[in-house]
């Protein structure tokens, strides 16, 4: 027996073509199909040399390859590492481990020594001499490599330690970061597929669909949908075949949830996929993933694979009588197909072009039959909430907002990487909590939430609970999770440009008031971030977005207005600064600028001449220089050049 | 119609190619994006009488497949370089300075956005969101994610790639 997902002797009768139903808790705790003493006793072993998230007595080393670290360059660490540890005769003794994304991509490479949850940021090829030898061979930990808290300056010997895990409730990313999302059998040794196992065997369909109910699980996609409902309207359709849809285009600029959802824990999503299936009265399921994200892809497809060679996806799973297939569909590059009736019909084949709803896919989804869609952390949860109940999951959150939420923080903060919270928690929290406030000792601006579809929300908001309820009625939305922070160097007009500039170039063109009221927004933005504003550019703003909001076809239409009128919501100082004074409070908007020398700190080197292409500089050698403006082409070339700090704009 | 992309491999290869990812997809339904998808895996982009094949394989109006092919950003209608520069556009990359990224790039190149360098080493191109937030400015050159860019760094990565 090699693998927990190989038979444990001879007596062992199961087998994809035989499943047999106690597979999964025969793995999990000992062999349940048969009563050979010697080899319960070999399982036991063997089961207590799995990792185990929670604890585990064997020393194993977990480095992270998901996409941010691999591009920091944690995959050389994987062969180096082995190999070191192999010099020092420990490679029976220690295992070496890839795992998915830890969500702190920011430290990376990161890596775990367990089991003493000793966590070390930014490795390097050159560290893991050190690490063998001092920490592995002498059990002296490598301080250096620890993490440091910006604001106090503490090092962190542990994970959990670490304030940007401490603040977290970290559920559906347990697995994120502690087991290898290539290897099945981390999945079970960590109670996987024991959901589907309860479902099929101890619980009707209905049963299941009043358990999600129950749990009040709303969708993770954005809009927020009841999930239990929606699984009680597809179950309702009428239909012979009926299909499971997993969102898995995360386009929103900012969102990276998803993709570490898939890329680290990918069993999460189908083993979700599987129940939902069972509920409604599907055999077949499609994840329709962005092919963008080609490590998300190839972790499915190994996914895929060994729970099919395990009996757990494809005709009469262990024994039950129920079928489930899951086809993988990559996309092809359209923000709108994370739209669902968009995804349908570009899963057919065709542009993929929103349709007018009703009928809902939950009637008429993917060719013409019943159809459920959930995102991936949706479906992420439903495992937990099966294997814990509904109630559990209730207890966490606000009344309306159940559970917890990923979200992926980026931008001006100290910590980026993915946060899983309680719902009802504030955005400070986050932010300054988790987040560890803003970088360089800036000042807050804002914080732009749910995408190019969400709103822009400033200081005075930042109190207020996350829920769904409350962030629409500030403005913004839940969306999909994505919160980009920004800091007082950032122009919120040029923000709601960069927004218009993606939605603008994503509108499918299908109805009028996207195509057009989106290009003619964004003219607008574009001549007041130009210096070009006129005065009555705001109300013809106002009023543009708010007749596309309500007339457009689908969700990308009616919320592309979102970041325009939060923005002029909350700061419309700053668009009457453009357009009135002709001047950019953040110094952002090019055309707005004027670069001066100050001639106290200039020293007269004369690289920011040389640096000129306008040739606009000009000063006697050692003498202070002066830039002519009605020649300067606003480059920011000599500022960048300037070793001194004397070039200044305003 | 000859290979452009430079890598040497004969049309009858190519095609014969095809023609087994045509039987792969036989009586599969919505085969049309992942045939277009695999096609332009084979020849590195779609010219125009592989597109007619495949209208001719599916039984389907030339019109559709052309129509599908420029309704997504993944499909290419010209030959691109042998690497794929990807300069990610996304908020968390905006507001961390991947204009300026972009501009030295293109200028290192002498191409702009979706331009392909006369030698056919680099394609310039910009992405919405790569997915890499917390290591922005990021850059992805084929499948290699590039993070934590300054404009220079962004330049230096470029050599590698032949």
């Amino acid at each position: 027996m090699k693998s927990l997902m190989d038979k444990c002797c001879e007596k062992c009768f199961h087998s994809p073509s035989s499943p047999c139903q106690d597979y999964i808790k025969c793995r999990q705790q000992g062999p349940l199909c048969h009563d050979d003493e010697n080899c319960r006793a070999r399982f036991k072993e063997f089961l207590e040399n799995i990792h185990l998230p929670a604890d585990s007595s064997r020393r194993q080393v977990l480095i992270c390859a998901g996409t941010g670290c691999t591009s920091s360059g944690s995959r050389k660490l994987v062969d180096a590492l082995r190999e070191e540890l192999a010099r020092h005769g420990l490679q029976d003794k220690v295992t070496v481990k890839i795992t998915g994304c830890h969500g702190f991509c920011e430290q990376g490479p990161l890596m775990i020594v367990e089991p003493q949850k000793v966590f070390y940021t930014r490795v390097q090829l050159e560290d893991i001499p050190e690490i063998v030898a001092s920490h592995l061979v002498g059990g002296q930990v490598v301080e250096r490599l620890l993490y440091v808290d910006p604001a106090t300056g503490e090092k962190s010997l542990t994970y959990e330690t670490v304030p940007f895990y401490a603040k977290q409730k970290r559920l559906v990313l347990a697995n994120c970061g502690h087991i290898n999302p290539e290897e099945i059998a981390d999945y079970v040794a960590s109670d996987g597929y024991l959901a589907l196992t309860k479902a099929l065997f101890e619980m009707t369909p209905e049963q299941v669909i009043e358990e999600v109910k129950i749990s009040g699980l709303r969708g993770r996609g954005g809009a927020g949908f009841p999930t239990g409902m929606k699984w009680s309207f597809v179950r309702a359709a009428e239909g012979d075949k009926k299909y499971v849809v997993c969102n898995a285009d995360e386009g929103d600029p900012g969102a990276f949830m998803d993709r570490s959802v898939l890329e680290g824990d990918p069993h999460a999503v189908l083993e979700g996929m599987l129940i939902c299936g069972y509920a409604v009265g599907a055999d077949e399921g499609y994840i329709y993933v962005r092919a963008e994200y080609p490590l998300a892809i190839h972790r499915l497809k190994i996914a895929i694979a060994q729970a099919e060679e395990c009996g757990l996806l494809g005709d009469n799973i262990l024994n039950s009588g129920f079928n489930f297939r899951i086809k993988i569909k990559a996309g092809a590059g359209a923000f709108v197909c994370g739209e669902e009736t968009a995804l349908l019909t570009s899963i057919e084949g065709n542009r993929g072009m929103p349709r007018p709803r009703p009928p809902f896919p939950a009637q008429k989804g993917l060719w013409g039959k019943p159809t459920n869609i959930n995102n991936v952390e949706t479906f992420a949860n439903v495992p937990l909430i099966i294997r814990n109940g509904g109630a559990w999951y209730a207890a966490m959150g606000t009344e309306k907002s159940k559970g917890t939420k990923i979200f992926a923080l980026t931008g001006k903060v100290n910590n980026t990487g993915l946060v899983e919270v309680p719902m009802g928690i504030t955005m400070r929290e986050i932010i300054f909590g988790v987040g560890g406030g803003i970088r360089d000792g800036k000042r807050f601006k804002a914080v732009q939430i749910g995408g190019p579809s969400g709103g822009c929300l400033p200081e005075e908001q930042l109190d207020l609970p996350i829920d769904y309820e409350s962030l629409t009625s500030a403005g913004a939305i839940m969306g999909s999770g994505g919160l980009v922070v920004m800091d007082e160097t950032t122009c919120m007009v040029d923000v709601a440009r960069f927004f218009l500039n993606f939605t603008q170039a994503e509108s499918c063109g299908k109805c009028t008031p996207c195509r057009e009221g989106t290009k003619r927004m964004l003219e607008i933005l574009t001549r007041i971030c130009e210096g070009q504003g006129k005065e009555e550019d705001i109300e013809t703003l106002e009023r543009l977005a708010r007749v596309v909001k309500n007339t457009a076809l689908c969700g990308l239409g009616q919320t592309c207005p979102n970041p325009i009128l939060s923005t002029l919501r909350y700061f419309r100082d700053e668009y009457e600064a453009h357009i009135r004074d002709k001047r950019c409070p953040a110094r952002v908007c090019q055309a707005l600028l004027v670069y001066t020398i100050n001639p106290e700190k200039c020293t007269g080197c004369g690289s920011c001449a040389r640096a000129c292409p306008a040739g606009a500089i000009s000063g006697e050698k050692k003498q202070p220089h002066v830039i002519d403006i009605s020649r300067c082409i606003k480059c920011g070339n000599c500022m960048q050049k300037c070793k001194f700090g004397a070039v200044e704009k305003a | 119609m000859s290979c452009q992309c430079g890598c040497g491999q004969d049309d009858a290869a190519k095609k014969e190619a095809l023609e087994k990812v045509f039987e792969q997809y036989r009586g599969t339904k919505g085969a049309l994006i992942p045939l277009l998808q695999e096609a332009q895996e084979i020849y590195g982009y779609l010219p125009g009488e592989v597109m007619q094949r495949i209208a001719a394989e599916l039984k389907v109006p030339f019109s559709k497949v052309f129509g599908v092919a420029t309704f997504y950003a993944q499909f290419h209608l010209k030959p691109r370089g042998r690497n794929i520069i990807r300069i990610c556009q996304g908020t968390a990359c905006h507001v961390r300075g991947a204009a300026r990224v972009f501009e030295s790039v293109s200028e290192k190149l002498g191409v702009g956005r979706n331009e392909t360098t006369a030698d056919l080493r680099y394609t310039l191109e910009t992405v919405a969101c790569l997915g890499a937030c917390g290591l922005a400015p990021v850059m992805m050159v084929n499948d290699d994610t590039h993070g934590r860019l300054t404009p220079e760094r962004a330049a230096e990565v470029l050599e590698q790639y032949k």
